[in-house]
């Protein structure tokens, strides 16, 4: 049995490796995506944000995880200590599992799943868990409020990013995370340009699954203080917070290795366009010049010091980043160590859209999120579908030209969600006497 | 003991262990959460039997669709505490004794099929996906019962809609 026990982890060493990297990464990851966040914030607010802690702020995220750690841990007198306790778990577990299945590269991956974009739609929605029995077990309105809006809201918008990632299945013809990259491959184009209406309708209900700014209703806290987590304080808040970005930079990754390519360079089919495998390196080695210009001119000796650090831990990025481009096209380091860097871009792409989004738009109503979702989103997202499945059909049994069959269908969509929209206006103008009670 | 059976041995047990909890807790949302715990240990041995698609359409139809509006349900509805207490199992004698006889059916039944318990050994898995199989049989082989399921799902959705609308 012991041996059965070390032949299997032998056997799948790898998957062993790239599951303890990714759980031991995350929680840095997710720390600097906040960091980044505070950062975005205050440039779009004209700030300079978090400066106090190590050069430009850049320790921030550890001192926060540190202070997090040493503050007392509450819990309320009613609560329901075992589930209060659960909760957390469940959030953080849900998120950090759901890595399994995402491709960072070609070889960069847990598992291969052949159900593999099923696997993570299942294990996110058992996020929502946390999320409820939090807001229930710690026994105040708030918390109970906030876990109620959370999870309509969830409810509601699942079925439309469900839909929307149906659309991109379709023309990947897989579930497989890796087969689906490696479809948008052959087919010469990202899914986005095929499915623009399925795109957006990812990126509107991801940011409503997330429970982000301006669908943040469950949080809200000029109303609910801070929703579902009001209570909780300390580790087990970190913990929360620690599944909420985790879950953030796995939408993203799904909408990277579904419309975006995943971890392939822009047009990896060009060839003449085979420097952009170098530009990884050039980036970071700019990175790097940059933290070792600004080295001596920090305020502090300390801070002289650590940037000088982060430089140095750049330029040794860059290393990598250029050794693997130099190495042939067949190695399996190249691709994985490549792959990896442009899926990193592509997410923290998306992340700064949510981010852009968040501190541009107001906060919904709760009754304008339920509208926009049941009314315009959930039909749009089903038209949708039709339309690519439509699409589809023109092109592989009628041998129409694909482009023209895709921009017809995706044509009818957009005018479909015109007269939606305009249905809702007309619904809830006070001119036409309105529903609105 | 291969790894396949501790595994099976462990979701197993963590299936039947959930299942009891769910039907002794008092409180019905510790009952909910041993619920689910029983039926993600179910999704764990159909992933065992390289069945993942049904792996997966078990977590996402009863652990994050059906479960949580169970929650969501009981959450709204605030118990008593005393309520809670009283008992409403009047009738032990008799549940014992339907249990005894129900016990005994299953026993008989399993000592009569106890010849298939020596199962052949197992076809190697198919290559293909699961989910291209199960969507080859659902809506090639058995298209028209498919069809007929759904809109019976349809017509109790349209239902239900129309008896919440009638009350406001």
């Amino acid at each position: 049995m012991i041996q059965d026990l070390i032949q299997f982890m032998l056997r799948h060493l790898w998957p062993l490796v790239f599951g303890v990297v990714i759980v031991a990464v995350l929680p840095l990851l997710a720390g600097y995506v906040v960091l980044m966040e505070r950062k975005v914030m205050a440039d779009m607010q004209a700030r300079l944000g978090p400066m106090r802690v190590g050069p430009h702020g850049l320790l921030q995220p550890i001192a926060d995880a540190v202070k997090l750690l040493m503050k007392e841990d509450i819990t309320p007198d009613k609560a329901d200590r075992w589930i209060f306790w659960l909760a957390p778990l469940i959030s953080v577990t849900a998120a950090m599992a759901a890595y399994a299945a995402v491709p960072f590269g070609p070889v960069f991956q847990v598992a291969d799943l052949n159900v593999g974009l099923l696997f993570i739609t299942a294990v996110m929605s058992m996020g929502i868990f946390g999320i409820i029995l939090g807001g229930w077990s710690s026994n105040s309105h708030y918390s109970l409020l906030g876990a109620l809006r959370s999870s309509a809201q969830v409810i509601s918008y699942e079925t439309a990013v469900g839909f929307a990632i149906v659309s991109g299945l379709l023309l990947a013809g897989t579930l497989s995370m890796q087969k689906i990259v490696q479809a948008q491959a052959e087919q010469q184009v990202w899914f986005i340009f095929l499915a623009p209406v399925g795109f957006f309708l990812y990126l509107v209900g991801s940011i409503a699954e997330t429970n982000r700014a301006p669908f943040d209703l469950p949080e809200a806290e000029s109303e609910l203080v801070a929703g579902y987590m009001t209570e909780y304080s300390g580790f087990r808040w970190a913990i929360y917070f620690l599944g909420e970005y985790a879950a953030m930079i796995m939408v993203s990754s799904i909408a990277v290795t579904l419309f975006l390519g995943g971890w392939m360079r822009p047009f990896p089919n060009v060839s003449w366009l085979g420097f952009l495998d170098f530009l990884p390196a050039v980036v970071t080695l700019g990175v790097a010049g940059y933290c070792f210009w600004r080295a001596p001119r920090q305020p502090v000796q300390i801070q002289k010091v650590v940037m000088a650090l982060f430089g140095a831990g750049v330029l040794l990025v860059a290393g990598v980043l250029g050794w693997a481009a130099s190495l042939p096209e067949t190695m399996t380091e190249r691709g994985g160590i490549l792959g990896a860097f442009w899926f990193l871009l592509k997410v923290f792409s998306y992340i700064y859209g949510f981010m852009w989004v968040r501190f541009t738009f107001p906060r919904f109503r709760f009754d304008q999120l339920m509208r926009l979702g049941w009314h315009i989103l959930i039909p749009l997202s089903i038209v949708n579908v039709v339309g690519i499945g439509t699409a589809l059909v023109l092109a592989k049994q009628m041998h129409w030209p694909r482009w023209s069959a895709i921009s017809l269908t995706t044509a009818v969509t957009l005018l479909i969600a015109a007269w939606l929209v305009h249905l809702e206006l007309e619904r809830t103008s006070p001119a036409s006497g309105g529903a609105e009670a | 003991m291969s790894l396949d059976q501790i595994f099976f041995y462990f979701f197993g047990g963590i299936a039947i262990l959930g299942a009891v909890l769910t039907v002794t807790r008092r409180n019905p949302v510790h009952s909910a959460v041993f619920l689910i715990t029983a039926l993600l240990a179910t999704a764990g041995i159909f992933l065992l039997q390289r069945a993942e698609f049904l792996f997966a359409a078990q977590i996402i139809l009863y652990v994050g669709g059906i479960m949580v509006l169970f929650i969501f349900v009981i959450m709204l509805v605030d118990i008593d505490v005393a309520l809670r207490r009283v008992q409403f199992t009047r009738q032990r004698w008799v549940a014992l004794l339907l249990a005894l006889v129900l016990g005994a059916q299953v026993a008989l039944a399993l000592w009569m099929g106890r010849a298939g318990f020596r199962l052949p050994p197992a076809r190697p898995a198919s290559t293909e996906g699961n989910t291209e199989l199960i969507g080859r049989v659902l809506f090639q082989s058995y298209m028209l019962p498919f069809e007929i399921a759904s809109i019976l799902l349809l017509v109790a959705l349209v239902g239900a809609v129309m008896m919440a609308k009638r009350k406001t």
